[in-house]
């Protein structure tokens, strides 16, 4: 049961967390070596994340505890060709509050700010969602660059960014071009990320290195190391269009990355894995991953975030089961 | 605790399995077992239990019968009555039963699974997701076997009643490891389950018998290492099949002796991780993890000697120490650990006690931050670097959850390091280069090999050492022969009594030109030697005509012979093709002489010169046969469910002693040491006491053949004597002993240094001239030892 003594000694969510402002990354040179001495092993990879499902869990309070954690890291999103400014309305409204409040209050959350960590739309709803949010510390994530293929011409890419930038967007979420990973040009990569950061400014980079085209863990793993030097703030597994979305392996590859980039520059980046994480028991196991390969930093949202549109409405089941006992249906929670 | 507080810390939070079903099941038996006899629980003879606890609080949690020898008795005497009828029932329905075993595990999966984690201390995560489950699959892989057996072991029959003993590391897999084959196979078994954890072996036959196992099938005695004692010692026991320390494992080889028992032991091991600077250093970094930290470390092949190589040594050091910051240890019904509880008091200060000499002896040492229960056995996972070959913790088997690291430069060095070890269980290669990776796997000493892996089993692949880690395999086609034999040694009958020595008679030319001097010298690496000691024996026909001298060879020339055998060591990585053209060129070369070997063996048997021309042929095409065999007689490739291969592949055993009968002695000589060269071995050959000559003429039969030099090392004498100089050398790696049941007694009882595999006749006499009996795989699977290279594969 809750208990609201508890409750207040306690710093809340996004703004307050515990965790320290993240230094952001400034990226630096080119450093092949770094990229050709990346060895992963596949059914290695595999094996590790098959076990940790096993291995680690959570239970009861705990559990209701890390899926309204997953909640505040959720980039809510839309990303379809029949978005409206309304459809982006009701999206934003539901980033604002995304748990009923009698069940937020059972838990003990009452009064509590818990929001998305962002909402997620195409450049042309950037400006809607900036005025449906303002007022609240909630970004606007605008997918750039040619999303989803990233094959439009590059300075008309450097141009989308700095679009959605004036219209307000704090995130941007670029594709990189995967010809240059499949070709092993990694100068080029690297060439076209460090574009994409200095059009960003002072809004975040998210690369998103559309894993499933990617399809080796090799070529995952030094997209990301390339991207990071480049300047991202967060790797992103995919644009949820691809064949293969997230999965714990290619996740496992990424986040092996980021911690060597920390051990070698001692920045921090951010995760985010997208598309296809669609149940509370997906994200915990996305959640354990973080914790245990990069720490317990890497569980909020300025260091994590979980791209996903239908994610958010089986957390809201499962936490009404834990206050009630009872297992929900969808239809008792407000859509987004 | 609340949710906000968790909302927090983001901590794990408790994650206890329920344990109802477990303790209901203990209450029903009022938490006191007897044995399970004849399909029943039988209280124990003599009344007497021990106690068994509970190693995650120290609680008692039940009372298990003692056996003692009537105990024993009357299981041996129930497996003994139904093992007839279980043969008769057939393959197929001993397939269903055993199928039936498998559904049966399946449907209780979890009341076993939480019974063994309370019992032993293991994570629920493990007994859960692999004991269990691998259980089940064993059960089920050998319905199989059982299935197909008429076919595929046609010439084989069941060995009768099994002994066996489990330890307790793994209480129900090795159950099912041990009992799946031999029950398969249409024998009847005896169980002996380690006196830590026997619950879930009595819940096993519980169950199994409301499953419809016959009664007397499948019996279970508990007890202490006396009661296993028994068990070894009882008369009526045809096979004891063993898995524990390598220290018991001898004292059973020796007490076993000259009984006739087969036996198969699974010993300890220290096994080597090897880390090369191109592997995948996060992943074997978990590799690690699963091996050492996998249930508490208490695992025969735990790869606990970690060999890194020296450019990344440091860097694997510290990702090995960020790894083990994230390491829980905990209750072994809580769902978010790594590592539960060590068995018992004793193991935890043995444990102790090991790694407080590790540090004295100048290891540094980093364990894991993870919370330690305060109450029960627990040990925190544990890194020692800074070890060197020499370390005591780096030689002596710790079975806790201890790895220590040493450093190496090249990849002969990693071998050599990894070779380095009186063990031979497994091995773990990482490196993400192909060529190097299969390099290295066939040159360890080690049953299994996994490649970027570690710690995968099946029971398609068989499981089983090198050196002192014991001999036979559990699983895989060659596991089923463990619990077979030849349907054409059954009917061996003993040895005619040797008749005394003819008096020498006289046998002067007189004043005629007499033959030329031929002195039958040893064959030692190459070259015709004389003995050490200077002596020779008379050699003389049946009627007493002197025929020659053969040289008297002492503990010293086995000493060359076997030395001269090690040397030769690149017959071992000839090409099969190579062997093959040796084997066929001595049956040429030996065809050219067939009149004087003929004569040599009519003169020093008295048989008809037609026999003797018999025999002699026969030895020719036996050659033939061998050279045949030798690029046929392959391993396999297995399909356990992974993506990837395990290849069993036959290696030679090493260096071989081999004594021959007198009966056939020319052909009994050919009938051992080809399959065993064929394979690759180096062989300290013994000829016929009695008739050596046929042999030592045969040395320049090898001379003419391009048999290199230590290949194959001919030294005469008598044969217990030399017999037991080679049981007793420690660098004779397999023992084969014909001719006499005191040599065969001397070869097992003498074996223990080494462990040494042997092959003996136990005094029964073989028809030398049959094949199905003398010729081909009957012997060649003796000749070579089968080692499972597990590769999982993708990219």
């Amino acid at each position: 049961m809750p208990n609201p003594s508890a409750v207040q000694a306690q710093p809340h969510a996004r703004g307050e967390s515990h965790v320290h402002p993240v230094a952001r990354n400034s990226g630096r040179a080119l450093e092949m070596d770094w990229v050709d001495e990346i060895r992963i092993n596949l059914s290695a990879a595999e094996r590790r994340v098959a076990s940790l499902p096993g291995r680690r869990t959570v239970k009861k309070d705990a559990q209701a505890a890390w899926l309204l954690k997953a909640i505040t890291c959720i980039d809510l999103t839309t990303l379809n060709g029949d978005d409206t400014a309304e459809r982006v309305k009701r999206l934003c409204a539901k980033a604002r509050a995304p748990v009923r409040s009698d069940v937020l209050e059972a838990l003990g959350f009452a009064g509590r700010e818990l929001h998305t960590g962002a909402v997620c739309v195409y450049h042309r709803f950037v400006a809607t969602a900036v005025e449906a949010l303002d007022g609240y510390d909630i970004p606007v994530a605008a997918v750039s660059t040619g999303f989803p293929a990233g094959l439009v011409p590059h300075d008309l890419k450097l141009k989308e960014i700095e679009a959605s930038v004036r219209d307000g967007a704090q995130e941007i979420d670029i594709v990189i071009t995967r010809e240059h990973v499949l070709t092993a040009d990694w100068r080029a990569l690297y060439a076209e990320v460090k574009d994409f950061r200095a059009a960003c400014g002072d809004a975040h980079l998210k690369t998103i290195l559309a894993t499933g085209d990617l399809k080796t863990l090799r070529n995952v793993a030094k997209a990301s190391m390339v991207c990071m030097m480049a300047g991202a703030d967060f790797i992103k597994t995919s644009t949820g269009k691809e064949g293969v979305n997230a999965t714990l392996p290619v996740t496992l590859a990424m986040l092996r990355m980021i911690r060597s980039y920390q051990e070698r520059t001692g920045f921090k980046i951010g995760f985010k894995p997208a598309g296809g994480i669609s149940t509370a028991k997906d994200v915990l196991n996305y959640q354990f991953l973080m914790k245990e390969e990069l720490g317990r930093d890497w569980l909020e949202p300025d260091l994590f975030r979980i791209g996903a549109s239908s994610l958010l409405a089986d957390i809201e089941r499962q936490l009404e089961h834990h206050v009630t006992g009872r297992y929900s249906a969808f239809n008792r929670h407000p859509v987004g | 605790m609340s949710v906000a507080h968790y909302y927090e810390t983001m901590d794990y939070g408790p994650a206890p399995e329920a344990d109802v079903e477990a303790r209901a099941w203990l209450k029903r038996h009022d938490a006191t077992f007897g044995h399970f006899i004849g399909g029943k629980f039988v209280a124990p003879h003599a009344g007497k239990y021990l106690t068994t606890i509970e190693p995650a609080t120290g609680k008692t949690l039940a009372k298990i019968a003692q056996g003692a020898a009537a105990d024993v008795e009357a299981a041996v005497s129930a497996a003994r009555s139904a093992q007839p009828l279980w043969a008769k029932l057939g393959g197929h329905g001993r397939a269903r039963h055993l199928y039936a075993l498998a559904r049966m595990l399946q449907r209780h999966a979890r009341l076993f699974a939480v019974l063994e984690a309370i019992d032993n201390g293991k994570p629920i995560r493990e007994t859960r997701d692999l004991d269990v489950p691998l259980a089940a699959r064993h059960f089920l892989y050998h319905a199989g076997w059982a299935q197909l057996q008429e076919r595929e072991f046609a010439d084989q029959v069941p060995i009768g009643v099994i002994g066996q003993i489990i330890p307790w590391n793994f209480p129900l897999l090795m159950l099912a490891w041990k009992i799946a084959p031999a029950l398969a196979a249409g024998n009847t078994v005896v169980l002996k389950p380690a006196e830590f954890t026997s619950l879930t072996a009595l819940l096993f036959a519980e169950l199994a018998a409301e499953a419809g196992l016959p009664p007397g099938v499948l019996n279970v005695v508990t007890g202490d290492g006396a009661t296993g004692a028994l068990l070894v010692e009882n008369p009526d026991v045809d096979k004891i099949a063993f898995t524990g320390s390598t220290e018991v494992g001898r004292s059973i080889r020796q007490s076993t002796a000259g009984s006739g028992k087969s036996l198969t032991l699974e010993l300890g091991g220290k096994s080597p991780f090897i880390v090369f600077d191109d592997a995948d250093i996060d992943g074997a970094v978990e590799g690690v993890v699963d091996a050492i930290w996998f249930n508490q470390g208490q695992v025969c092949c735990a790869g606990s000697r970690l060999l890194v190589q020296e450019g990344i040594a440091d860097t694997f050091r510290k990702r090995l120490i960020r790894r083990m910051e994230t390491l829980r240890v905990g209750p072994p019904l809580d769902k978010a650990i790594d590592m539960g509880a060590v068995v018992a008091p004793v193991q935890l200060e043995r444990i102790k006690s090991m790694v407080e000499t590790g540090v004295k002896e100048g290891a540094e040492i980093y364990q894991a931050p993870a919370a330690i229960p305060n109450e029960g056995c627990f040990y925190p996972p544990t890194f020692l670097w800074n070890v060197h070959p020499s370390s005591t913790v780096a030689i002596e088997e710790i079975f806790g959850p201890v790895l220590v690291a040493m450093t190496f430069r090249t990849p002969d060095e990693a071998v050599m390091l990894a070779n380095n070890t009186r063990y031979g269980l497994a091995a773990s290669v990482w490196s993400e280069t192909i060529g190097l990776a299969l390099d290295i796997a066939p040159k360890l000493q080690a049953g299994v090999v996994w490649v970027n892996a570690t710690n995968l089993f099946d029971a398609s692949v068989g499981f089983g050492g090198y050196r002192e880690s014991g001999f036979g395999r559990e699983g895989g086609r060659e596991g089923m022969y463990e619990y077979l034999k030849p349907k054409a040694w059954s009917t061996r009958k003993p040895r005619a009594k040797v008749s005394a020595m003819p008096a020498p008679s006289a046998d002067s030319a007189g004043f005629g030109v007499p033959s030329i001097d031929r002195t039958a010298k040893l064959f030692v690496g190459g070259k015709q030697v004389r003995p050490d000691a200077n002596y020779s024996r008379a050699v003389l026909s049946p009627k007493g005509r002197h025929l020659g001298e053969a040289g008297e060879g002492n503990r010293k020339d086995i000493r060359n012979a076997v030395a001269a055998a090690r040397s030769a060591e690149a017959w071992a990585r000839a090409t099969a093709h190579n062997r093959a053209q040796i084997l066929y060129y001595l049956a040429e070369n030996l065809s050219a002489r067939s009149d004087e070997f003929a004569r040599r063996i009519g003169d020093m048997t008295g048989m008809s010169i037609a026999k003797a021309r018999a025999e002699v042929d026969a030895s020719v095409e036996r050659l033939f046969s061998y050279g045949a065999w030798a690029d046929k007689f392959e391993g396999s490739i297995h399909a356990p469910p992974l993506r990837g291969v395990a290849l069993a592949m036959h290696e030679p055993i090493g260096v071989v002693g081999v004594a021959c009968p007198d009966e056939a002695p020319l052909l009994a000589f050919i009938s051992l040491v080809a399959p065993l060269i064929a394979m690759g071995n180096r062989v300290v050959a013994v000829p016929s006491e009695r008739h050596p000559l046929a042999a030592t003429d045969f040395y320049q039969v090898l001379e003419t053949s391009d048999v290199p030099a230590g290949v194959v090392n001919i030294v005469t004498g008598d044969r217990e004597g030399l017999v037991k100089v080679l049981a007793e050398h420690d660098d004779v790696d397999a023992l084969w002993a014909f001719g006499s049941q005191e040599a065969s007694l001397a070869a097992e009882r003498l074996s223990i240094g080494n462990l040494k595999r042997t092959l003996v006749d136990h005094g029964l006499a073989l028809d030398w001239y049959d094949k199905t009996a003398s010729e081909g795989p009957i012997l060649l699977r003796h000749a070579v030892q089968v080692k499972n290279i597990w590769i999982p594969y993708g990219d």
